[in-house]
């Protein structure tokens, strides 16, 4: 056989193993969408569940999950940020750093049910929180701080060397070049980092369980040591926990979680795209 | 205006001490997580002993009396695993090839779409989907009683594991020097003969940490495990058979557990050895990865 065919199959059997990788994608998101598509309403969006989650909406899941991610966003963003800029501005490659890309990298990698018992410990139980949104975002934030760091300091290290020495060189002090120079040039980088932080946070099902969610609670929050449902939690609760719950339902409920989690995501990659073309160097 | 450069001066300090603090708090969660495991947790060490918890038998967390031992969990949660990372190690890696290597940049463009829309969907919507379509056709092919089995939690975790596999991968194939495929192609080399005789031994190190990453994101993996692989604490046998896996047993126990109960403190102590077992992973991938950065040198 010669070396050409040789290459022409090789290439074959890799398109279609890619292919074989790629449809069970095409038919999750096909499948929820044709179920739940009749499941959807303006009433489903904006009511409580009522008969014991059978009928009724998702709204008060959605508000809770709305909540979360706020929250997440808010904790994890600052110190994200900031954790990069130093990595990337401030430290010297020594022994503290390598650890301190140990510890993002061990934190991307602790399982999800881990932040779970870990947020219950410190913020539910130790720190007094109970079972609330403020303990469900930190948790959340925590958890999806490695996602920002490493964005954010893609988005530096993507900053061209010069832009900083023209501004050091003109006695601009090490801070405010960061601040006037480093940073705007970042915010791009780091806003999708910032927004697929969201789409992950308001997926997440594990580290909610024992923080913040509540089985059945149709009232909206009053403050930050609410308890809520979330979505996500919600579709487990359907899907495992309550008997002869319409099918439709729950297609519906994972179309909605679905929408919103992609509806994010695209944002990013969107976003992303089009400042990658707008770049100016 | 001596005050006015003094204020900014202070400023300026506090904020760079910002910064610093915000760069070691990654250290300081990682710490803090294991603080919070060991403090809640270590109590199943003294009462029942670290041989008989990771390798007794009998999970009978509220009988009196009780039994803590997690060996079917660690069983579930390996067979589970080896399962899934067989299954997507080799699409995964292959798929890699192909979107770095052969793929069209158009094509590329849509493969990698793909691959982050995968990505992003949620773990309970993936076990949703296991739960109601591939758990009843798992049932009817093998004729069982159940779908609910580790083979079907295979399949949706080698799922699950693609992502993370295909795009640690891909960034290890194109890092690789250009000058390589230049000097095979000079040789006479096909595109091909330089992927499988060339490129995959430059890549090595850095497939093997996509590999580690994988495996590390399967481990873990909670929501999905514990709605498709029937939760039922026994050591596997087959595939076809329902397991429970280490996550699920904390996410589905850890509701109905009393706080500071011998139950609880189990509970945590299994998060303990899934932790020691995600960061072991991690560290092996992050060495890997370091070898590959070396090499490239």
């Amino acid at each position: 056989m010669n070396s050409t065919l040789k290459q022409r199959i090789a290439f074959g059997a890799m398109a279609l193993t890619t292919i074989v990788v790629l449809v069970p994608v095409f038919l999750i998101l096909g499948t929820i969408v044709r179920h739940g598509a009749g499941a959807l309403s303006w009433q489903f969006l904006t009511t409580a569940p009522t008969n014991g989650m059978r009928e009724g909406g998702l709204f008060p899941a959605i508000v809770g999950t709305l909540c979360l991610v706020v929250g997440a966003v808010v904790f994890a963003v600052p110190v994200g940020v900031f954790a990069a800029i130093w990595l990337n501005e401030y430290a010297r490659e020594t022994l503290l750093t390598r650890l301190v890309r140990l510890a993002i990298i061990n934190l991307a990698g602790v399982p999800s049910v881990v932040y779970g018992l870990f947020g219950m410990g410190l913020f539910v139980i130790f720190l007094n929180f109970g079972s609330s949104i403020l303990a469900g975002s930190l948790t959340l934030a925590i958890m999806n701080l490695p996602v920002i760091i490493t964005a954010s300091r893609e988005a530096l290290k993507a900053v061209p060397q010069p832009f900083r020495e023209v501004s050091l060189s003109l006695g601009v002090s090490r801070w405010q070049t960061i601040r006037h120079i480093v940073l705007p040039n970042a915010i791009p980088g780091i806003l999708t980092g910032i927004i697929l932080e969201v789409s992950r946070a308001a997926g997440e099902t594990a580290p909610i369980l024992f923080t913040v969610a509540a089985f059945y609670l149709p009232g909206l929050p009053k403050s930050v040591f609410s308890q809520v449902m979330a979505l996500p939690s919600h579709l487990f609760a359907i899907s495992t926990q309550i008997p002869n719950i319409s099918l439709q339902t729950r297609y519906g409920t994972a179309l909605v979680l679905l929408v919103l989690v992609l509806g994010v995501n695209s944002f990013a990659i969107i976003l992303r795209a089009k400042l990658r073309r707008a770049r100016k160097w | 205006m001596i005050t006015r450069d003094k204020l900014e001066k202070a400023w300026e300090f506090s904020v760079e001490k910002l910064v610093v603090l915000a760069g070691l708090a990654s250290i300081v969660f990682v710490i803090l997580i294991f603080t919070f495991l060991v403090k809640e947790g270590w109590r199943t060490f003294v009462v029942v002993g670290l041989k008989d918890f990771l390798l007794g038998r009998q999970w009978h967390p509220i009988s009196s009396p009780p039994a803590f031992g997690i060996l079917p969990m660690i069983g579930g949660s390996l067979a589970v695993t080896l399962g899934a990372t067989v299954l997507s190690v080799p699409f995964g890696l292959i798929s890699a090839f192909y979107v770095a290597e052969v793929a069209s940049p158009r094509a590329k463009e849509v493969l990698k779409t793909g691959i982050e829309l995968l990505a992003a969907i949620p773990s309970v919507v993936i076990g949703f989907v296991g739960m109601v379509v591939v758990a009843p056709l798992v049932r009817d092919v093998f004729h069982l009683n159940t779908g609910q089995t580790a083979l079907t939690g295979c399949l949706m975790l080698s799922l699950m594991a693609m992502p993370t596999i295909v795009s640690i991968a891909e960034d290890a194939l194109t890092a690789v020097p250009k000058r390589y495929k230049e000097a095979a192609l000079a040789l006479g080399a096909t595109h091909w003969e330089y992927l499988y005789r060339v490129c995959l031994r430059a890549a090595a190190p850095g497939l093997l940490a996509a590999v580690m990453l994988g495996i590390g994101r399967v481990i873990g993996e909670t929501m999905t495990v514990m709605m498709v692989t029937g939760n039922s604490a026994q050591i596997p046998h087959t595939l076809l058979q329902p397991v429970r896996t280490m996550t699920a047993t904390i996410a589905a126990e850890m509701g109905e557990t009393v706080q500071g109960s011998e139950h609880y403190a189990a509970l945590f102590a299994i998060g303990m050895v899934l932790f020691a077992a995600t960061f072991a992973v991690n560290f092996l991938a992050d060495a890997f990865l370091h070898r590959a950065e070396a090499a490239e040198r």
